[in-house]
This record gives structure tokens, sequence and C-alpha cells, in this order.
């Protein structure tokens, strides 16, 4: 359908450690990941990220921010330097020290992995950026074998006597103020003006949220109201279009860093949703979010204009019964269902003019999301309960009305709170949304094996087969990588070779695998794939 | 809990997905009832699993800043 992937920070937490230092804790899970995959190079160095190609100050609007105006953790650009000074610096000396160790300038920041993904350190938070895929099921895959290698580093943490286990949630707050980020990128085309994109997703990202909202204990950013929401990130949105990501969160980001071929293409980078476990959740929030960028790329976008997005936004997020109305600037008033209908009635017209939701000549994924989008709205329209199965904030909610009727508990009860975050611990046997699924009250729509060989394999189709491969098959020679190249050190040959990968529909396995296949060494394969051709010989 | 029982008011043709595997009981009183059965079955479990000291655990529970 269109290329996409996805961004998850994980919370973080050691119970019998409180207050240990976050940061360190975030790269003590990526050391345990690389020491499951041995893929740190013999000299002991990570697969570093190249920087090169990071550019977060570049606005889409049309300008650059300048350094000294943003915010430092907008500068993301820098590769982070963790050394016990700056964590002191950062956090107090105090708490440095009562973590137990200083020895932090030898921690891990950063690996590209086998599968094309990268796992980092964001700031305090152990960060999974899924490989490129092509549409929202292999999304679904790839996001979730993320969940697999969170789980893996946790459970080897959790085997080290000398450390406190620590544990990770998918989710996107600590009811305490803070939020930390799921992000959603998609490719478009550069030609379409930014200010189509900001008028015809504004609408959509505001009521997408009924169908792919993780749900959340407490109103308010501090959670201090009682009470249940839809969404995990509504109400720590502050304007409607912005570069930020940390601070006055816009709904529409607009930070312009493609990792691709700058005047063909730009990256849409999403920040406005919660992380989900639900796969058909993540499934319709990655397909129906690329079918409206194809209405905005084909000038269909649904004329609507909303009064005041960000009150909408938390308007809806608060309104658990769907029947809330929000403004529209021409004075009529729909609910959130009502604008998602008119999106899907375009949606569904244009994929048919163009042929791509054709059962045989179509692209075989779009009639898949059109189909569960129309069932899914049709029942949150007529019997919410019964989109329990798929629906996130909708399934937690059962789990929560289920305490409160048995134990007569009020919504600011702590174990209600603690329902809350324990729904997206990443360990089978403690999450309640995998205890569901365990119970087959959650859909599946893509199987156990497959999520597992995603946490190894790249997707065939993209650059990050390309990405993945090299770092597989050749890690102790590729000694950096990022979404636009991996960087080789070939033994006798005096200067790093960068392959840069700007096409991300290049690099994909009909292109390149048999050039894997056909080489057992780097110096074989860069050989080949950048050198002249060998000499003939005889 | 049958998805197909009830229609919604959209002129919509579609055959409704059945979301839920149980077979539905007859009645909606018995419906209700099977499901409060099987939900509090789900909160036996889960009562096994949940962390003990649900005050103390969430109010741990503190992040840094993020994206």
């Amino acid at each position: 359908m269109r290329v996409m992937g996805s961004e998850t920070e994980y919370g973080i937490h050691a119970p019998s450690a409180p207050g240990a230092n976050a940061t360190m804790m975030s790269a003590r899970v990526i050391q345990a990941y690389a020491q499951i995959t041995r893929q740190k190079t013999a000299g002991g160095a990570e697969t570093r990220w190249d920087y090169t190609d990071e550019e977060p100050l570049h606005d889409a609007r049309g300008w650059t921010l300048e350094r000294s105006a943003a915010d430092p953790s907008q500068l993301t650009d820098q590769p982070p330097v963790l050394d016990a000074e700056a964590v002191a610096l950062a956090y107090g000396r105090q708490e440095l020290e009562a973590d137990g160790s200083d020895e932090t300038g030898s921690l891990l920041m950063n690996m590209v992995l086998g599968n094309g993904a990268r796992l980092y350190v964001d700031h305090a938070h152990p960060e999974y950026s899924s490989p490129e895929v092509t549409n929202p099921l292999a999304a679904v895959t790839w996001d979730a074998a993320g969940d697999l290698v969170a789980l893996a580093a946790v459970r080897k943490l959790a085997a080290d006597p000398e450390l406190p286990p620590i544990n990770l949630y998918k989710n996107n707050t600590d009811n305490k103020s803070v939020s930390y980020g799921s992000h959603e990128n998609y490719l478009m085309p550069r030609s379409v003006p930014f200010g189509e994109i900001v008028r015809g997703l504004t609408p959509f990202f505001v009521t997408r949220q009924v169908i792919c909202g993780a749900g959340r204990v407490g109103l308010s950013q501090d959670g201090s109201r009682p009470g249940y929401q839809i969404s995990q990130r509504a109400d720590f949105f502050e304007a409607e279009v912005g570069l930020e990501t940390t601070i006055r969160r816009p709904i529409i980001n607009t930070r312009d860093e493609p990792h691709a071929t700058a005047d063909k293409y730009r990256r849409l980078h999403v920040i406005i949703g919660d992380a989900n476990l639900s796969q058909v959740s993540n499934y319709l929030k990655f397909g129906t979010t690329a079918m409206v960028l194809s209405l905005i790329e084909a000038g269909q976008a649904p004329r609507i204009e909303l009064h005041e997005p960000v009150a909408a936004l938390q308007e809806v997020s608060h309104d658990t019964s769907l029947s809330t109305t929000v403004r529209l600037l021409d004075g009529r008033r729909v609910t959130a269902l009502d604008i998602q209908w008119i999106y899907y009635e375009a949606a569904a017209k244009l994929a048919q003019e163009t042929g791509v939701s054709d059962a045989v000549s179509g692209d075989g994924h779009t009639q898949g999301v059109l189909e569960r989008w129309e069932s899914v709205l049709t029942l949150l329209g007529s019997n919410p309960p019964a989109a329990a199965s798929s629906v996130e904030w909708l399934a937690k909610l059962a789990l929560l009305e289920g305490y409160r009727r048995r134990d007569g508990l009020e919504w600011g009860d702590a174990r209600l709170g603690l329902v809350d975050l324990q729904w997206s611990d990443i360990r089978p046997e403690k999450g309640l949304y995998y205890r569901m699924l365990a119970r087959e009250r959650m859909q599946r729509l893509v199987d156990d094996g497959a999520i597992a060989r995603a946490a190894v394999e790249p997707p065939a189709d993209t650059r990050a087969f390309f990405r993945g491969k090299c770092v597989s098959t050749f890690g102790k020679q590729v000694v950096g990588a990022s979404w636009d190249s991996v960087i080789f050190d070939v033994p006798g040959i005096g200067k790093l070779q960068r392959v840069p990968t700007r096409e991300p529909l290049r690099g994909t396995e009909s292109l390149t695998g048999e050039l894997f296949r056909k080489h057992a060494t780097a110096e074989g394969f860069l050989g080949e794939l950048l050198g002249p051709p060998p000499a003939p010989r005889g | 809990m049958a998805a197909q029982e009830q229609q919604q008011p959209q002129s919509r043709d579609t055959e409704i997905e059945d979301e839920v595997p149980e077979a539905p009981p007859a009645t909606p009183d018995a419906q209700a009832s099977a499901a409060t059965q099987g939900v509090d079955d789900l909160l036996d479990e889960i009562d096994g699993v949940l962390e003990s000291n649900a005050e103390e655990f969430v109010r741990a529970f503190v992040q840094k800043g993020g994206q």
C-alpha cells in the first residue's frame, strides 16, 4: 500500500530499585539484547547509528529551527554521550550513586538489528523503531516483533542476579504528567502541499482514537481526575501543528527528515497515536491512516474542518459513550463516528475508482482494511461491547468494568490504576492484554510464529531487507547504519565504504537476495555491489 | 454479545462479522449472566497475576519525559 513503520518508546520500571536512573536502565536493556544476538562487533563497539542524514530541526512548512532556539530534547541528530558526568548533570549525582554504578561510559546506546529495526535509548526510554514495511499487516507484525525483542531483553536481565529486574510497558503515560510516544511514519510524495496534509488529516486524527485508542484510567495530564478515557495520549496534546514532540505536542508534527531522496519524498511523522497491543486496533491505525493519505494525495480528502481540534481531541477521548458532538467550522455538530464514516466513505470510493480494493487486481490489503474499518465502525455505532475483542480501549474497559462490578471499585481506586498499567506489561504471564489474548478474548491477525520470525528476519520488500541482511550476514564488518545507509569497514581497504540506501523500495530481497546468497565475505559482496567488475580470470 | 442481533441504524447491507467466538445464549438475561460468568473467571485468573500492593506499585511507576 505504502511504505510505513512504527516507533515504540517503552515505559521502564525496576520495582525493586525505585528511583534507578532511567537512561542507564534503558541502556541495560539494549546491552542485554546485544548479548543475546551477539551483534556486538569483535572490537566491542556496537553497530553505530550513522547520524549524517538526521535533520530533526527541518520543518515541513519550509524552514529550519535555529539550534539555539530548540529544546535540547529536539537535538536527536547527535549521538547521545552517556557518561557519568552527563547523567549526573541531567538527573543529579545522588541518583547516579544511588543506582550503584558509575561505569556508564561503556553502556551500549544504539543497535541496528538483523530484522532491519533500530533499538536504542531515546531520552530515558528504550525505543524500538520497526523496519520499513509496505502494508498494515506487516506493520502489526514487525511492531509486535519489537515487543518480543524487548521481552527477550527483560528475560535476560531477570536472569542476572547482580541487577534488579526491569519491567517494560507498552503504554504512553505514567499517569503523573509524563507521556512518551508511539510514533508512525508514512512515506509520501514531496509534491503534496503540507497545508493539504494538515487540512485532510486533522479531523481524522482527532477521531481515529475510537478505533485505535488504547484506553486510560484517569483524566488530565497527571491523571488526577477520576474516570476512564479512550486515548492514552489525548490529554498531552496542546497545539494543532508544530515541530516539537516532547513539549507543546502538536496533532500534526512537522519534522521533515525524509530519510530518503529528499526532493522526491517526505516522511510523515505521526506522534498522536497510542501504543497498541491489540492487533486489530494497530492494523486499523496503520491501514486507515495510509488510506487517508491516499485521499489527500488524490485531492479527495473530505472537506470538513473542526472548530477547535485540540479541545475536540480531548472531548472525544473523554466520552466513552461515543455520543459527544464536536463543532465544525460550518456550525454543524457531529460525533467522532460521523467523521470516521465520512472518511470511510471517501476512502472506499477512491479505492474503487483506482482499483486498489479489487479482489483480483487490487493491492491485496486495501479491501481487508475497508472491511475491518466498516465492521468496527458499525459495531461502535450499534453495540460497542461487541467490538471489545478488536478495539483496545473497549477491551481494557470491559476488564475494568468487571472489577468495578465485582469489587465495587470507584474510578480513583489504585487497583484500577494497576490494571491499566499492567495491561501493557510486555511479559505474557503478567501482561493483562496477553492474558486476554490467551483466553481468545482478543482477536489475532498474525500468529505467534510469524511475529517470532519477524524479530529476526527483515521484511522482504523494502530496503530494510538490505540493512537487516547486512547486519546479520556481515555484522563484524558493519560499523554503522541508519535508515538510508550501511557503512562497512573491510580489512585491507583503507577507507570506510558507505552504501547509501535512499530509495525505500530498493534493497529488497528480489533485488539483492541473490547477492547475499552468492557472497560469503563482505569483500566479495561489496566488490560486486560497489566496485568495478572484477577483472576477468582465465 | 452477539453482533448480529443489534441492527445498526445506518443503511448498510454488509454482513456484520461475528466478533465473539462463543455461541450466544437464547435470551438477553441468560446472555448477560453467561457473559458475567465469563468475566468473573477471567478476573479470578487476573487476581493471581496482578502485582501485590496496587497503591504502592502504581505510585512508584514514575517515568522521565519522552517524545
